[in-house]
């Protein structure tokens, strides 16, 4: 066990879940309460877009991907602002148009493209050095966005009518938080891969709402939940040699019925 | 009778419409201070879309309001608001005193957290509609009744001069209507409270004046009305108050 933890591909493996956990467990209880769950899920697949070009024009990974989906999340925001009815239309629009232009993008790129499944389901043990160094800063930067905005970001998500009426604007905070939830996707296509990102936003976040009394505290603890659910997970599949993401996420689903199971007794009780 | 009463709100020549429709025409009223307004009328009459015009949520096309004698943009910190709606979002991990604190008008620059005295403001506006025991408990955990007393709460932290409310007994059964009503009796002490509501009975026990909208606006003074109605009552017979109310121009 110790022998193993010397790899650095191990270490990374380690470190890229911890940092991922803690930004989906607060980025996730935002797109949870915004109800942006599906939204999330148009941004995932969109981000296929992404990896087509950067597959195609040889460009950095990371970078190509969270450009291309932070523009299509923009695009979202601002079509919805007006009619807020035709969002689910949008979103599937994106969702399916995205994954379109990364598919053309990686038949047009001549060879053969080995690593495709690990965007679709996650590479936690292909993570790099610059892979790490780009989710720091990540968390960073919405650590700081949300202590700073904390109320503001609270008040919108809250009641977006009455935060206007306080002068917040609403907007502005809206498309902060559809941003930041686009780079996030991002980030976790690493982990869980684009197809398996969203129970990543929401499962810890799930069973995180059982106790939670406040957005803060639901942040802090599905991020504590997603690192102890991705460790596990990492763990069952070095062990029997399976796929990373999938494993993450039926760890993380076998907690959440526990957890759905012991609330409902207790509510009968 | 009260004539020396400052003028809280006038409106004058208002008229508003949503595309090609309608809504409001011509309306033209003041509302002076310590009054308690009903506004009546039916769905689609514009009840709503005039109160969303005093607090500027809706944008001014023709006409003139005017708050505490000033033109109203930026006057919104006077007023007090609770929406309609009070029902959405009730599974949001969010304390009462959390949502309190949110009617506070333009956020202070702070890292995080709230100022001690900030809660202390919030304490004091739960206190007032007897919420205070509430404060730490999860908005999850109310009653409709109570949801709504924690709204009225959040509309009082800034210590508006005006307190307007949309509809906030239409989801609620009686006895957190009656208890509502309550509140708002004990706050017409202080300020001057607008409200919609289609409870004609409850409407007649505590208003001053009605004012009935259907496009445009008539209203009704209220004050010639006897108002020892019987106490134990919750609830007033519709025939009764006609007889009360007897021929109007509407």
């Amino acid at each position: 066990m110790l022998e193993t933890l010397s790899y650095t591909f191990i270490q990374n493996a380690i470190l890229a879940a911890v940092l991922v956990s803690i930004i989906t467990g607060i980025i996730g209880s935002l797109v949870v309460v915004n109800k942006m769950v599906f939204l999330s899920g148009g941004i995932a697949h969109s981000a296929y877009g992404g990896i087509g070009i950067a597959i195609f024009f040889g460009l950095p990974m990371l970078l190509s991907t969270s450009l291309f989906c932070v523009f299509v999340t923009i695009l979202i925001a601002i079509a919805s602002y007006k009619r807020r009815e035709n969002l689910d239309i949008l979103i599937g629009l994106t969702w399916a148009v995205g994954m379109s232009i990364g598919i053309i993008l990686v038949d047009l790129t001549p060879g053969y493209q080995s690593d495709l499944m690990s965007y679709l389901f996650g590479s936690l043990l292909a993570v790099s050095s610059d892979d790490i160094i780009y989710m720091a800063l990540l968390l960073a930067f919405i650590i700081t966005i949300v202590f700073i905005f904390y109320r503001e970001i609270l008040a919108v998500s809250y009641d977006t009518e009455y935060a206007a009426i306080r002068g917040v604007k609403t907007k502005l905070f809206y498309t902060l938080i559809l941003v930041l939830s686009s780079l996030t996707i991002v980030v976790s296509i690493k982990v869980v891969g684009l197809i398996l990102v969203i129970a990543l936003l929401t499962i810890p976040i799930y069973i995180a709402s059982f106790f939670s009394k406040s957005l803060i505290s639901m942040m802090i603890s599905a991020a504590i939940l997603s690192m102890l659910f991705s460790m596990m997970g990492l763990l069952i599949s070095y062990n029997y040699d399976l796929s990373s993401g999938p494993s993450i996420i039926l760890v993380s689903s076998l907690f959440a019925l526990f957890a759905f199971i012991v609330k409902s007794i207790r509510v009968y009780r | 009778m009260q004539t020396t009463a400052k003028n809280i709100i006038e409106v004058s020549n208002l008229s508003f419409s949503y595309e090609k429709q309608q809504v409001l025409e011509n309306i033209n009223f003041t509302i002076q201070e310590r009054d308690f307004v009903a506004i009546i009328g039916p769905n689609g009459g514009g009840k709503s879309t005039l109160l969303k015009l005093i607090l500027g949520i809706n944008p001014l096309q023709k006409g003139d309001i005017s708050i505490l004698g000033e033109n109203y943009i930026n006057q919104t910190q006077h007023i007090g608001y609770v929406p309609q709606n009070t029902n959405i979002n009730t599974s949001f991990p969010i304390s009462v005193l959390e949502v309190v604190l949110m009617g506070q008008n333009s956020f202070k620059k702070r890292v995080f957290g709230y100022k001690k005295d900030e809660k202390e403001q919030a304490y004091e506006a739960l206190k007032k509609v007897n919420m205070a025991d509430f404060a730490h408990k999860s908005i999850s955990e109310l009653s409709g009744g109570q949801r709504q007393r924690v709204f009225i709460a959040r509309a009082l932290f800034s210590n508006p001069k005006i307190l307007l409310l949309d509809e906030p007994t239409s989801s609620i059964d009686a006895k957190g209507a009656k208890q509502i009503y309550e509140t708002l009796e004990e706050l017409h002490q202080e300020i001057t409270i607008v409200v919609i509501s289609h409870d004609l009975s409850v409407i007649m026990k505590h208003a001053t004046k009605a004012f009935y909208i259907n496009k445009q606006l008539f209203d009704h003074d209220l004050s010639h009305i006897n108002k020892n109605l019987n106490e134990n009552d919750t609830h007033l017979c519709e025939v009764e108050l006609l007889e009360m109310l007897g021929s109007c121009r509407c």
